[in-house]
């Protein structure tokens, strides 16, 4: 399978006042175009930092991050802003969604960024809600739907500009069984359906078994690949 | 939605704090307009003339009378030419708005004593000759389309008639003009006898006008008038007309200085509140502008957005406070009437505050903008 991530010998680490905590010791992954894929591990394995480095939201102390076939550990500062915007859907536990618009024009945010017309910015959000199933919420604020509703407007957010790739950081987390099933079929759906490549930090072994391969770091080590 | 729009819905985070500023900002540029309108009338207003003539008045206030038996005196003292006196009378033709100054005169006196009014000598003997005889501006009686013969209304409101009547009524009897329009004081002059008749207040003036015949001596002619009173019931204060005017520009400048110090500390408080305000938004926000940058929002479009938050407020509210200056122009006006000013917006103000909210809108919104630009995505996502 044509791989869309590869990490190769990834190196980060944090400086803790005079201390030197290395997260990542020498990691390297390939993720195929399509694939789901859980990242677990115990807290403060460095699930999230490698996570962060494949959405080109931070950068390595070293080694090689080639995502969507772009090395981005040289990319500017802008750069990686344009290279996420094209390429990474972002999907978080406490979905984040901006308290201030409603669910359309969260949806319609990335696309600020492109130079569709404002018509079309608005059609596409729209589509964006119905694939999530939440056409008939686009007027509603974050703070006026559930927990699961507000996951699905975030869902609809990283998908709408049509992103390959996305990036979920605990997105049931902070869900009840149920919504978070509904959640995962709807993760299911984007992968299998959309050719979505999704890479999902969890420590939920019930949405871990959504995804087809199961990555497991302990103490900044990939330890063990589960099919 | 646009960004402008996204800008716009970022400050209905929290409407109350919103508007409080937006209010207070509103309230600073519509003072900021009025009072440099004020500062700018009274500097374009200041204009007076010669040196020749002296102006003899209350010491105390201005609007304090004087006896007219003080005339005689004054006309007496060694260096003094002619000596003839005017009274404020106030009072409104029609409407308050029509608003210009009337004094009752000694007509030949008047204009023996401003050479630089010229009227016909038929029309000048017209107006000592009638009781109730009137002379205007050709200007002003241009303008309200007066004619010779033509009765003027006046309502009054210091000085009534001794019957309690208010309405005066004068008989136009011709116009006059001026050799140099610069710095003429276009007076509605009526007969002072018919004035004391009237009101039956006799003996009672308001300022004198003393001409000398050697400008260099004015400070010694002055100090010898007011040396005649100074220990009467009514001691005088004796200036040149030039002393007048620089004593009025001195007011003007401690006007300006007043206005610009309420002005700064105005601006200082708005500044100070807004930047607050800012911060505190930015610092709410850390987490959302983390999620903006995370879609692809570049550190310098994150930081306009910051930006455009400030400068969207202080500009709005300093366009509405501009607005409610307009609005408030003709009330200001009403109240300055008395002061003979021509109390009107000027363009030059109003593009100063507009400059000045932008200004303001720049400084609170920078350091928020810098810290939004520096912000890293991990760093801040971690603090939510």
């Amino acid at each position: 399978m044509e791989s869309i991530i590869d990490l190769t010998d990834v190196h980060k680490s944090f400086v803790k006042g005079s201390e030197v905590v290395e997260v990542l010791k020498g990691i390297d992954l390939a993720i195929g175009k399509g694939e789901f894929v859980a990242l677990m591990g115990p807290s403060g394995s460095g699930k999230t930092t490698l996570l962060n480095l494949v959405g080109g939201i931070d950068r390595a102390t070293a080694g090689d991050v080639v995502v969507a076939g772009e090395d981005i550990g040289g990319l500017s500062s802008g750069d990686l802003a344009k290279w996420r915007a094209a390429n990474i859907g972002f999907v978080f536990q406490f979905y984040n969604l901006l308290p201030v618009l409603n669910a359309e024009r969260n949806v319609e945010l990335p696309l600020l960024l492109t130079k569709l017309s404002a018509k079309e910015r608005r059609r596409n959000a729209a589509t964006a809600l119905q694939v999530v199933g939440l056409a008939d919420r686009a007027r509603h604020k974050p703070g006026e739907l559930s927990g699961g509703q507000q996951q699905r407007v975030a869902i609809a957010r990283a998908i709408v500009a049509d992103a390959p790739i996305l990036v979920c950081d605990e997105p049931t987390g902070d869900l009840d069984r149920e919504t978070a099933d509904e959640i995962l079929d709807l993760l299911d759906i984007l992968s299998r359906d959309h050719g979505k490549t999704i890479v999902m930090v969890t420590h939920d072994p019930k949405a871990a078994s959504h995804a087809k391969r199961v990555a497991r770091l302990d103490k900044g080590r990939l330890t063990q690949e589960a099919a | 939605m646009s960004p402008v729009g996204f800008v716009w819905a970022n400050l209905h985070r929290r409407p109350v704090r919103t508007y409080l500023t937006l209010c207070s900002v509103l309230i600073a540029f519509s003072l900021f307009v009025l009072l440099r309108t004020l500062a700018v009338v009274f500097v374009g207003g200041n204009d007076l003339a010669s040196g020749s003539r002296l102006v003899v008045s209350g010491k105390y206030s201005i609007i304090d009378s004087l006896p007219i038996s003080q005339q005689r005196a004054i006309a007496q003292v060694d260096g003094v030419d002619a000596v003839t006196h005017q009274t404020w009378f106030g009072g409104n033709y029609q409407d308050p708005r029509n608003f210009f100054p009337k004094y009752p005169v000694e007509p030949r006196a008047h204009f023996d004593m401003y050479p630089e009014s010229v009227i016909a000598p038929e029309v000048l003997e017209a107006f000592a000759r009638t009781r109730t005889g009137a002379v205007a501006p050709a200007e002003l009686a241009a303008k309200f389309g007066w004619e010779a013969g033509d009765k003027i209304p006046i309502e009054a409101d210091i000085w009534p008639m001794r019957d309690g009547n208010r309405r005066w009524e004068f008989d136009l009897v011709g116009t006059y003009t001026f050799k140099d329009e610069d710095g003429a004081q276009p007076v509605f002059l009526f007969n002072h006898d018919y004035f004391a008749e009237a009101t039956g207040i006799r003996g009672i003036v308001g300022w004198y006008m003393v001409r000398i015949a050697e400008p260099q001596r004015a400070g010694e002619i002055a100090k010898a008038i007011d040396a005649l009173f100074e220990h009467s019931m009514n001691p005088t204060k004796t200036a040149t007309e030039d002393e007048y005017s620089r004593a009025f520009a001195q007011q003007v400048g401690d006007l300006g200085l007043m206005a610009n110090s309420i002005l700064s500390a105005v601006f200082f408080t708005i500044l100070l509140l807004t930047a607050v305000v800012m911060h505190r938004a930015f610092r709410e926000r850390v987490p959302e502008l983390a999620v903006l940058k995370t879609l692809g929002f570049s550190d310098g479009r994150v930081a306009l957005l910051v930006l455009g938050e400030s400068l969207l407020l202080c500009l709005f509210g300093g366009l509405l406070g501009i607005c409610s200056a307009f609005v408030l122009t003709p009330v200001v006006a009403l109240f300055l009437e008395f002061l003979r000013l021509d109390f009107e917006l000027h363009w030059p103000t109003v593009g100063s505050g507009l400059g000045i909210a932008l200004a303001l809108g720049l400084v609170v919104g920078v350091p928020p903008a810098v810290a939004a630009r520096r912000l890293t995505i991990a760093e801040a996502l971690r603090r939510n």
